[in-house]
Parts: C-alpha cells; structure tokens; sequence
C-alpha cells in the first residue's frame, strides 16, 4: 500500500463528494476549451475568406442584409440585371470578372433548396450590346501583377465554380449541385435532374466548400429568370476584382455609378465575424477567471470540508508516525486527480461541443488544437492544487491528539 | 525508558487557563507494565500524548531513553513514533475504507516498507489474533471485539518497543477485554513496555504499576506488585 493507494481508495468510499468538485472544474474547462475553439477556427475563416476573396466586392439590392459573404445573394431583393451592363460598359480598371446571380428556393426530391441562376464568362463576349460598342473592354489594375484578362484553363472547369466563382461556360439545360445536395439526391454527373418540370443535365458536381454553396444547384441564369417568372432580375452581382488595392478603388466607383445599390467588399462582410470573435476571445478571459475563481472555490470548499471529516483519522496517521508532507500529501495528491479528471474531462467536453456547435453557430469545422487543450489542463490542475494548498497545510498542522480527543 | 522532568501542561479556553497535568518527576523504566488511573478530566490522555511525542508540554522535558522528544523536529518525532511507540485507541481508529489487512499495512506503509512485504506482514500480523478469515474485510463488516484485534495487529505491524494504550478495553466486551489483556501480557513478557490510561479495575489489575492522577497531579504509585 502507499499514499496513492489510500488516496485512491478515500475517493471511491464517497465518489458523490467529489463529483461537485470536479463538475465546477469540468465545466469551467470545457467552456474555455470549446469558446477557444470555435474562436481560433472562426478567425482562420475570416483569414482564409480575406485571403480568397479579398479582391471581391458584392453589389447588392439596398437594404439587403449582411450576414455571410456566401449567402449575401439569398435576401430576398433583387436588381435589374442590366446593372452588370453598366457595370461592363464603364470600364472600370482592375475588373476582373463579373458574376450576375439570381437565387430562387425550390424543392428537389421534398428537400427545400435553393436554385441560383449564374451567367457564364463566355456571354459576356457574347452580348451584342457590348461587341458593337466595344466600350467594354477589360483594362488591367495600373502597377497590379495579379491582373490577368485572360481566361485561367483551370476556369474552363465547371468545377471551378467552388473556388473562382464563376464558370466559363454553361448551357441552358445544364446544372451544377453542389457537395451536399448530391450526397443527398445521389447525384452525379450526366444524370438528369427536373427542375421547375424540366429536365437539366448534371454536368459537374462542386467539391465541397464548407459554405451555402454546398447545398446549392446552379444553372443558366437567364433559364432561372425564365422558369421562376422574375424578369431580367438579380439577387446580386459579384465584381471580381485583380487585388485588393483594386477592389478598395472600385467601391467608391461603383457606388457612384449605381447608386441605387449597396456596394460592399469581402472585409466588410467579415467584420460582424471579426467583432464576435473579438467578443468570443474576450469572453474566454472572463471564463479564465470564472473557472479561477469557482473552481478554486469549490476545490478548497472540498478539500477543506475532507480535512474536517477526516480529523481523528489524521490524528491516527500521526498517531502511527505520519510525517506533516506525507498528511498534506493526501489531500494535494486527491487534488491533482481532482484537477486532472475535471481538466481532461472538460477539454474532451469542450472539444466536443466546440465540434458540434462550431459549424452551426460559426459556421466553421473545428478539429483538436492541443496546445489550447494542454494549456486548459494545466490552467485547471494549477488553480485545483493552488486550492487544495491550504487545506492540506493546515490538515498537517492539525493537533494529533484528535485521535484521543474525539472519543 | 520515559522520564519527565518539571511537567506542566496548561491549557487556555477562552482566556481560561487550566493545568492539565503538572509533575516534577516520574520514571517509567523500560518493560514495566504502568496503568494510569484516575478520575475523567484528571490529564490521564494528556500524559499518554506527551509520552507519545504529539502533545509538548508547557514547561519541563520529556526524555525518551535518554533523547528530549520535543527538542527533535516534528518529523523526527514521527520517526520515533513510527519505528518504537505503538498507539492503541478506545475507539481502535481504524480507518473505515481500508480493509483489515490495508489497515494492519498502514504502520508499515509509513515506514517504507515495500508492498509485498506489507502485505505478507500484515496477513501474518491478522493470522496471529485470529482473524485470518476476516483480511478483506472492512471495518463495519466486524465486530466491535475484531476490530480491536486489528487494531492491536496494526499497532503489532512496526514491533514497537512501547505500547501506549488509551483505554483499550473500553468498549469492549468481557471475552475480547480477555484477549487484549492476554495480548498485552504476552507482549510484557517479551519486554514491551506497556503504559495504559484505563478505568477498567480488571485491566488495570494486569499491570505492575498503577499511577494515579488527580486534579493533574501525579501521585505516589499506588501500587505496585511483582511481576
């Protein structure tokens, strides 16, 4: 037998004094753990959309909210399609591409979605309006070494809709699903699918994105307008723009020009995000301290209330020939466990729920950060032993003759 | 073995002082067998608990073999207590969550001892007050007269050379009273020294020596007789 051993077997007598203890601490940890979590995973999310779509600005219907730059077509307004004309017909330095988009909700096989109309690339060189002017022609960002005019081959792909945004080409009987919805309807290229009662042709499915578009079926816009009945309407237009620098220029460019729309980039978008994480890490200091203080609390409530009951016992001990280290030893030693089971239990707990709640309140995955988990776990074994330190100093300052005196 | 030289406890309760016990000299040779009578209240445990090493007096020394207990360190004492003195309880204090034999291994696991000795020792210890069959039980699975024989092969465990026994037939009945003196007797012969507080005319009877305390004053020894 050894000090662990009568440790071990004191905790297993009464588990139900222990259970409170370890559950403040638990809780406190696993709060820390998931905010942290979803916090750290959420602004890797807002870098990585500054970083892909940081040249990008969203014209949008005015009053249309905000949200997610994914899902900013899905407001319900719309605007005259004839918007991307002007928007072509001015010239503006440093566009890229355009993306008209229309989005209408649909039920697939009883499952609601959400149909969205796109113009291919290859229309716009197409539109007779724009030939005959020859007003519109792409002029490159001065001094901008992204500037590409030319199509990319990989944009040829109607895969490249995931990460460019826009296709180059696409037929009027043509649809493109999304990761999901084809997981869903077991979906697959060159399999039909109905919409609005007529038949399309699956030409691609999208990898997944992580984002609306997932769950998403494209066609042809203009087959879009004609099936929904909309006009020659659009939720909103995506001006991809060769840099940021560009995009920041093109702004107060396009606002002039339309003034009945709301022109907003990427990193306005995100900036809500940005606030919340803001608030979310803010929040995880304000958990540092709650879990400091009620699980110190809780733990020295305990450990304090052990030393109580357990005074002729101590007195035995002594009595026996227990040195003062090997009593505190007792109660530091069941602090350490206490302190570890609750730490790892709430890291594992608020992995967890970092991993469920992350992609449905933040809309990001979370997988394990060890060091956040690591520094959570120490943090929690360091307030418990701090706790339990001066309870079991004075359990071994108790008077030994309790043995004697509690007859 | 024991001698004390100018004793005085006092202790304070609400401003109150009181003398527990005061003696200018008593010596306890080693291997005699001392019952300590008296009253309630006359400082009975009090004497125990110095002699013991975990109760310091106010003034005065207490010698063990020649060494001022409470001129060592805490630590030094609970050396001592560990490799010399061993307790026996009224109340045995055994500790409820251990089994007999865990209990019995307590006094060695303080030691160091390792742990397959401990065991081995321990079951030898049980084996020898007859509660062989009972190892694996616990305290509340015995009976009042087992336990006090665990109790007495816990106090066995280390082979101390001094047994300071408070009220050790106190709660027992007349058949397992027997069987704790029959221990003592035994452990007198083999030259333990015995000091034990009781009120039990028949336990203190066993003894060589009876002092007895009153008001906290040490008197003559009322009797002695051979042994």
């Amino acid at each position: 037998m050894t000090l662990r051993t009568i440790v071990w077997k004191e905790i297993w007598q009464r588990p139900s004094a222990v259970v409170t203890c370890v559950l403040a601490i638990l809780l406190g940890v696993a709060a820390l753990v998931a905010i942290r979590h979803i916090t750290v995973f959420s602004e890797h999310e807002v870098g990585r959309q500054l970083q892909s779509l940081g040249a990008n600005i969203l014209v949008l219907p005015q009053g249309a909210s905000l949200q997610d730059y994914y899902s900013a077509d899905q407001n319900g307004l719309t605007l005259p399609e004839e918007r991307a004309t002007q928007i072509m017909l001015a010239g503006l330095s440093g566009v890229e591409r355009l993306s008209p988009r229309l989005c209408v909700p649909i039920r697939l096989e009883g499952k609601a979605l959400t149909l969205v109309g796109i113009l291919p690339q290859s229309e716009f060189a197409a539109k007779g309006a724009w030939e005959t002017v020859t007003l519109f022609q792409k002029k490159a960002h001065v001094g901008c070494k992204k500037a590409s005019c030319a199509p990319n081959p990989e944009d040829m792909r109607p895969e490249a809709l995931a990460t460019q945004r826009t296709v180059e080409q696409l037929g009027d009987r043509d649809a493109i699903v999304g990761a999901d919805v084809a997981h869903q309807l077991w979906l697959k290229p060159g399999v039909a699918v109905e919409l609005f009662d007529e038949t399309f042709n699956v030409v691609a499915v999208l990898p997944p994105t992580g984002t609306v578009d997932d769950s998403r079926v494209f066609a042809h816009l203009h087959t879009v307008q004609r099936l929904a009945k909309t006009g020659e309407v659009v939720s909103a237009i995506e001006v991809m723009g060769c840099c940021e620098d560009a995009a920041g220029q093109l702004v107060p460019q396009l606002s002039q020009l339309l003034p009945d729309s709301r022109v907003v980039t990427i990193s306005q978008v995100v900036q809500t995000q940005v606030g919340v994480n803001r608030l979310m890490a803010r929040t995880s200091v304000l958990v540092v301290g709650v879990l400091v203080l009620v699980g110190g609390i809780s733990v020295a409530s305990a450990i304090s209330s052990n030393v109580r009951e357990r005074r002729r016992e101590i007195g035995t001990l002594m009595a026996l020939g227990a040195t003062p280290r090997f009593i505190s030893g007792l109660f530091l030693l069941k602090a350490t466990w206490l302190g570890l089971a609750g730490g790892l239990g709430g890291c594992a707990l608020g992995l967890v729920l970092a991993m469920v709640l992350g992609p449905q309140w933040a809309g990001v995955s979370v997988s394990p950060l060890l060091g956040t988990i690591a520094v959570a776990a120490v943090v929690a074994l360091a307030v418990t032993l701090v706790a339990a330190y001066w309870p079991a100093r004075n359990a071994s300052q108790l008077d030994p003759c309790t043995c004697f005196q509690e007859v | 073995m024991f001698r004390l030289e100018n004793i005085t406890k006092v202790y304070s309760r609400r401003g109150v002082e009181l003398t527990a016990i005061r003696t200018e000299r008593l010596h306890i040779v080693a291997g005699s067998y001392v019952a300590i009578v008296g009253p309630s209240g006359s400082g009975k445990t009090t004497l125990l608990s110095m002699l013991g090493g975990m109760l310091s007096p106010t003034e005065g020394h207490v010698l063990m073999d020649d060494v001022s207990l409470y001129d060592l360190p805490i630590a030094s004492r609970a050396r001592i207590r560990q490799e010399r003195i061993g307790f026996v309880f009224q109340t045995f204090n055994l500790i409820p969550y251990l089994t007999a034999q865990e209990n019995v291994q307590v006094p060695l696991c303080l030691c160091g001892t390792p742990a397959a000795d401990q065991k081995a020792k321990a079951a030898a210890l049980l084996e020898r007050v007859g509660l062989a069959e009972r190892m694996h039980h616990k305290p509340s699975e015995l009976s009042i007269g087992q336990q006090q024989r665990v109790a007495l092969a816990r106090t066995l465990a280390n082979a101390p050379s001094v047994i300071l026994a408070d009220e050790p037939t106190g709660n027992l009945d007349p058949d397992s009273r027997g069987v704790v003196l029959d221990f003592f007797d035994e452990l007198h012969r083999d030259g333990c020294t015995i000091v034990m507080v009781t009120h039990d005319a028949v336990a203190a009877d066993r003894a060589q020596t009876w002092l007895r305390l009153e008001d906290g004053t040490i008197l003559a020894a009322t009797r002695t007789k051979a042994a």
